[in-house]
């Protein structure tokens, strides 16, 4: 990486040196190197390469089917890759059993369809994790997760069962239950496009707010305001590749590639 | 028709086919839970090996099992489930492998009932367990069994009532339960609509209120999505 400047991308690798909003360059939290994958005859990741800095806001861009899922899941290996290394915070991926899983709990994950485990209340919900793989004790686990259902804004919520709150609250509950980990990576797989347009504002809001704590956020998302107002960088994929990577300022005023400034196109109109 | 009750110990024998259900009942639910896991494991053999099991034991008639269990496993390889000086051994032993057979038998049906039940669990609550950082086994035991017995208990209802019915089959290796008593009434007697009456309904009387039971509480724990 020494020949490259902090906050400038490297376009033969796709490698970044995350750029601080302070000027220095970042260490790297997330590291991917080389990763392939394919379903079938679909070559769905291709040769992707992305470093995302300690305290970095990634946005990840793209036509539907181009692979932004495939990377998301990949990176705390609920699908597998067939060459390549992802390391977080300097640790290799393991391959499965207990290591995966402690590696796990300190990668958040937040999922299109929210999957809170239906047949617990919410507050269980958030503690499920904190008492069995954190072995904190319930009552610590209990607090703490009171604590952020309050800073999530569904404290009021907390003894019903997921099938009884609207899909933003469960969006909200659903990032409370990974912050409970004390996640080193929260990790957004569309957050808010299964939510109702009124909704999708109080669930950013929370993003936002982690993303100004400092959290390190890998997102993909295709709700602009989010990137223009969270994100350090954003990552345009297409067909499996990682196309470009910008600030969203050159991405969305200025976007390199055809594929970009067609697809660019194609969300804006509306 | 009254008198057959004071003749006979009717009571006595549905007291056995209540006893030989229950504790059939939870040995298959045991080994039913741990083929559905070995049914589900990521590990090729065991998925194998549990699909085995079930196919194997779900095809073999009853009787069958129940006589390799006596005839076989307990006279010809004498292995006793009692001590066999005991002067009741014969009819202990003959109870316990009952159960035993009863419960390897009704156990395959659990696991597919089960299996049911794991497959009315989306993918996502697994997906979202191990993300958490819970284990494959952490994930069975906190967030897709539980959901799975609560989608399964409707043909669970099913196989606990199949169980006290097929419980009959013990009679042929010697077990005093209610239809092995009517048999025996039936010989001694001249056979009346009436005996036939008086077992039927206490079989309707044991398993009517697990069915509504069973309905009841499939509708009250049913997993709200
Ligand atoms: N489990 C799977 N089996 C086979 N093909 C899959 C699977 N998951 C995704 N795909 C395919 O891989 C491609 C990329 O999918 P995905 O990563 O979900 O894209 P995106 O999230 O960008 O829409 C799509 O063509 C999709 O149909
Ligand atoms: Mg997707």
């Amino acid at each position: 990486m020494d020949d490259v400047n902090p906050g400038q991308t490297d376009r033969t690798t796709g490698k970044t040196v995350a750029p601080d909003r302070t000027g220095g360059a970042r260490e790297p939290m997330v590291v991917i190197e080389g990763v392939n994958k394919h379903f079938g005859d679909l070559h769905v990741l291709q040769d992707i390469n992305l470093t995302v800095g300690k305290g970095e806001v990634v946005v990840v861009l793209g036509p539907s089917g181009s692979g932004k899922s495939t990377l998301c899941r990949a990176i705390n290996r609920l699908e597998t890759i067939e060459s390549g290394t992802i390391t977080i915070d300097g640790k290799a991926l393991p391959e499965e059993g207990k290591p995966l899983a402690q590696l796990r709990a300190d990668v958040g994950m937040v999922f299109q369809s929210f999957n809170l485990f239906s047949h617990k209340t919410i507050r269980e919900n958030v503690t499920l994790g904190p008492v069995k793989v954190r072995k904190k004790s319930k009552s610590e686990a209990s607090t703490q997760a009171d604590a952020l259902l309050e800073r999530v804004g569904v404290a009021a919520q907390a003894d019903k069962y997921p099938a009884q709150l609207s899909g933003g609250q469960q969006q909200r509950v659903a990032i409370a239950r990974s912050l409970a980990m004390g996640p080193k990576v929260m990790l957004f797989d569309e957050p808010t496009s299964a939510l109702d347009p009124e909704m999708v504002n109080e669930v950013l809001d929370v993003m936002v707010g982690l993303a100004k704590e400092g959290m390190t956020m890998i997102v993909v998302t295709h709700e602009m305001g989010f990137a223009r107002k969270a994100a350090d960088r954003v990552v345009f994929m297409a067909d499996g590749q990682v196309v470009e990577v910008a600030t969203p300022e050159e991405f969305f005023t200025a976007p390199k590639s055809a594929r970009a400034k067609d697809f660019l196109g194609k969300i804006l109109t509306h | 028709m009254l008198d057959i009750l004071d003749k006979y110990d009717v009571l006595g024998a549905f007291w056995m086919t209540i006893k030989l259900t229950v504790f059939s009942a939870i040995g298959a639910l045991v080994i039913g839970t741990i083929l559905a896991v070995m049914r589900v494991a990521p590990v090729a053999i065991l998925r194998r090996l549990g699909a085995f099991y079930v196919n194997t034991v779900r095809n073999t008639p009853l009787t069958l099992i129940l006589v390799f269990c006596s005839l076989g496993l307990l006279y010809i390889l004498q292995v006793n489930l009692t001590d066999p000086k005991s002067p009741t051994s014969i009819v202990d032993n003959n109870i316990r492998w009952a159960i035993v057979g009863l419960a390897a038998y009704h156990a395959a049906f659990v696991c597919e009932a089960l299996r049911s039940g794991v497959n009315t669990v989306p993918l996502g609550q697994a997906e979202a367990a191990r993300s958490i950082g819970l284990t494959f086994t952490q994930s069975l035991r906190e967030v897709i069994l539980p959901q799975a017995f609560r989608g399964s208990i409707a043909p669970l209802g099913s196989v606990l009532i199949a169980l006290t019915k097929n419980t009959t089959v013990a009679s042929i290796i010697g077990v005093a339960e209610a239809s092995g008593l009517m048999k025996e009434i039936i010989e001694n007697e001249t056979a009346s609509f009436g005996v036939f009456f008086i077992f039927a309904l206490g079989f309707v009387i044991l398993t009517l209120p697990v069915g509504i039971l069973f309905t009841s509480l499939s509708r009250r724990l049913a997993v709200k999505r």
